[in-house]
C-alpha cells in the first residue's frame, strides 16, 4: 500500500512538474517579447493587457471548460491544460516586463540614445539588464500561481497532483488530499525561494 | 564654414511653437551659450543639433550637411552629450561608462582603457581609484565629471551641454565650471552650452545667444552682452546684481 502510494506520488509529481515547466516556458517565450513590444507601442497596451486581464478574472475551472470544445487546442487532456495555464501566467509576466522596461531612468535612456546606441543595443545593454529584476519577479509570481492552478488539471484529465486532491475529496480520504496538496505546496515554496534567490542575484550590482 | 547652422528653424509640438524661426551659427572652437528662460526653446534647439529632434520647418546643418541627411547613429556618435541628470548606467562601472562610445565604435580594448584612464585624470578623478567604482558610490559632482569624460571619450568635434551643473551645490558648480574651462584649453572642442544662469553664461561662453520665445533675441560676446539694453537681456543682467 505505502509503496504504491509513494510511487504514485512520484509519478504525479513528475506529471505536475511537466505541466508547470512547459506552460511557464511557453508563457515566458510569449510574454517577455510581447512585453518588450508593449513597452514601445503604447497603443497596443490597452488591448493586450485588457485581454490578459479578462482571462485572469475567469474563475478556476472555467477556462479549462471553455477550451474543451475548441478544435486543435481543445479536447480533454494535457494540451488544453497547458493552453489555459499559459493564458493565466501571461498577465504577470507581460505587465512586469513592460513596467520594468518603462521604469528605467529616462535620463539613462536619453543618454544611451544620444550616444548613438541603436534600439537593439539600447534594449540589450541597458533596458533588459535594468528591468531584469522586475521581470524575474513577474516570472516568480506566475510560476507559483501556475503550480497551484495546475492542480485543477486533474478535473479535465490532465493528470498531476490534482488527481489526489479530487480523488480525496470525492472519497472523503484526507490521506489522498494531503498526498496531492503537500507536494504541491512544497514545490511552490521551493520555486518561490529558488526564483527569489535568482532575483536577488540579478539585482544591478 | 560654421560647424553648426540653424536656418529659419521652426519646431511645433502639442500645438505650441517652441521654435519660431531660429537663425544661428556655431563656429568651430567656440563655446556658444544658449541663454534663456524656461520654455524659450534652448533644450529643443540643442536636441536638434544631434538629431534627437528634427525641425518642422527649416533645417539644421552640421559640418555642412542637414541633420536629416546624416545617418542618425553616426551623427550622434560624433557629438558628445552631457545632461543635468547625467544618466550614467547604474549597472556599469565608471570605466565601462566612460569607455562606452569607443567600444561601440570598435576600438581595441587597450586603446579604450588608455583613453578612459587619460580622461578620468583630465576630469580630476584619479583612474586607479575611480575606474572600478559604480555611479551610486559617487557624489553628484563626481558623477557629472564622469559624464563629461564619457562625452569626450570618442573624440567628438562637438559637445552639447544641457544645464549640466544645474543640480549641483554652488561650490561644486564653480569647481566644475573651472574644470570645463581647463578642459577647453586642453581639448579645444566646439561646445553648445544651454543654461539659464547668466553668471555661468558670462563665465563660460565665448559668445552668448539669448533666446526668447523660440527666436534669437541677440548674440554677442560676454563683454558686449553686459552692456546690452534690450528688455530681455536686462532682465537677465539684473540677476547679477547682489
Amino acid at each position: 500500500m505505502r509503496s504504491d502510494l509513494a510511487s504514485e506520488i512520484l509519478q504525479l509529481t513528475a506529471e505536475h512538474l511537466i505541466l508547470v515547466v512547459s506552460s511557464m516556458a511557453l508563457a515566458i517565450l510569449i510574454g517577455v517579447p510581447l512585453g518588450i513590444v508593449l513597452a514601445r507601442q503604447p497603443a497596443l497596451r490597452r488591448w493586450v493587457l485588457g485581454f490578459a486581464g479578462i482571462v485572469q478574472t475567469i474563475p478556476g475551472l472555467a477556462p479549462f471548460g471553455f477550451l474543451i470544445p475548441i478544435p486543435l487546442i481543445g479536447g480533454i487532456g494535457k494540451r488544453t491544460v497547458i493552453v489555459s495555464l499559459v493564458l493565466y501566467a501571461l498577465l504577470p509576466i507581460l505587465r512586469n516586463t513592460f513596467a520594468g522596461i518603462l521604469s528605467v531612468d529616462p535620463a539613462v535612456c536619453d543618454s544611451a540614445v544620444a550616444m548613438g546606441m541603436t534600439p537593439g543595443q539600447l534594449l540589450r545593454m541597458v533596458q533588459m539588464p535594468l528591468a531584469a529584476q522586475t521581470i524575474l519577479a513577474g516570472i516568480r509570481v506566475a510560476t507559483v500561481t501556475t503550480i497551484g492552478t495546475a492542480t485543477i488539471a486533474a478535473a479535465i484529465g490532465g493528470g498531476g497532483l490534482g488527481v489526489f486532491i479530487f480523488r480525496g475529496v470525492a472519497s472523503v480520504d484526507t490521506m489522498q488530499i494531503l498526498a496531492g496538496a503537500v507536494p504541491a505546496a512544497l514545490i511552490a515554496l521551493s520555486a518561490d525561494g529558488g526564483l527569489g534567490w535568482i532575483e536577488r542575484k540579478v539585482s544591478p550590482a | 564654414m560654421p560647424l553648426v547652422e540653424f536656418r529659419d528653424v521652426h519646431y511645433e509640438a502639442g500645438g505650441k511653437h517652441i521654435l519660431a524661426g531660429l537663425n544661428l551659427t556655431v563656429e568651430s572652437g567656440e563655446t556658444l551659450v544658449l541663454l534663456g528662460r524656461s520654455g524659450s526653446g534652448k533644450t529643443t534647439a540643442l536636441k536638434m543639433t544631434n538629431g534627437m529632434l528634427f525641425p518642422t520647418r527649416g533645417h539644421v546643418t552640421v559640418e555642412g550637411r542637414p541633420t536629416t541627411d546624416w545617418d542618425a547613429i553616426r551623427l550622434k556618435r560624433r557629438i558628445g552629450y552631457v545632461i543635468q541628470d547625467v544618466g550614467l548606467f547604474p549597472h556599469f562601472t565608471v570605466a565601462e561608462n566612460v569607455g562606452l562610445v569607443p567600444k561601440l565604435e570598435g576600438w581595441a580594448d587597450g586603446d579604450v582603457s588608455g583613453r578612459v584612464n587619460a580622461l578620468l585624470a583630465s576630469v580630476g578623478l584619479p583612474p586607479a581609484e575611480y575606474r572600478e567604482r559604480y555611479p551610486r558610490q559617487l557624489s553628484g559632482g563626481q558623477r557629472q565629471r564622469v559624464g563629461v569624460a564619457r562625452a569626450l571619450a570618442a573624440e567628438p568635434p562637438l559637445l552639447l551641454f544641457d544645464e549640466p551643473f544645474g543640480a549641483l551645490d554652488p561650490v561644486t558648480r564653480l569647481e566644475l565650471q573651472q574644470q570645463f574651462l581647463q578642459l577647453r584649453r586642453e581639448f579645444q572642442k566646439t561646445s553648445i552650452f544651454v543654461t539659464h544662469d547668466v553668471r555661468e553664461a558670462l563665465r563660460l561662453g565665448t559668445r552668448i545667444a539669448l533666446l526668447s520665445h523660440g527666436r534669437l533675441a541677440m548674440v554677442a560676446e560676454p563683454a558686449e552682452f553686459r552692456k546690452a539694453r534690450s528688455t530681455e537681456a536686462r532682465a537677465f543682467l539684473a540677476c547679477l546684481e547682489d
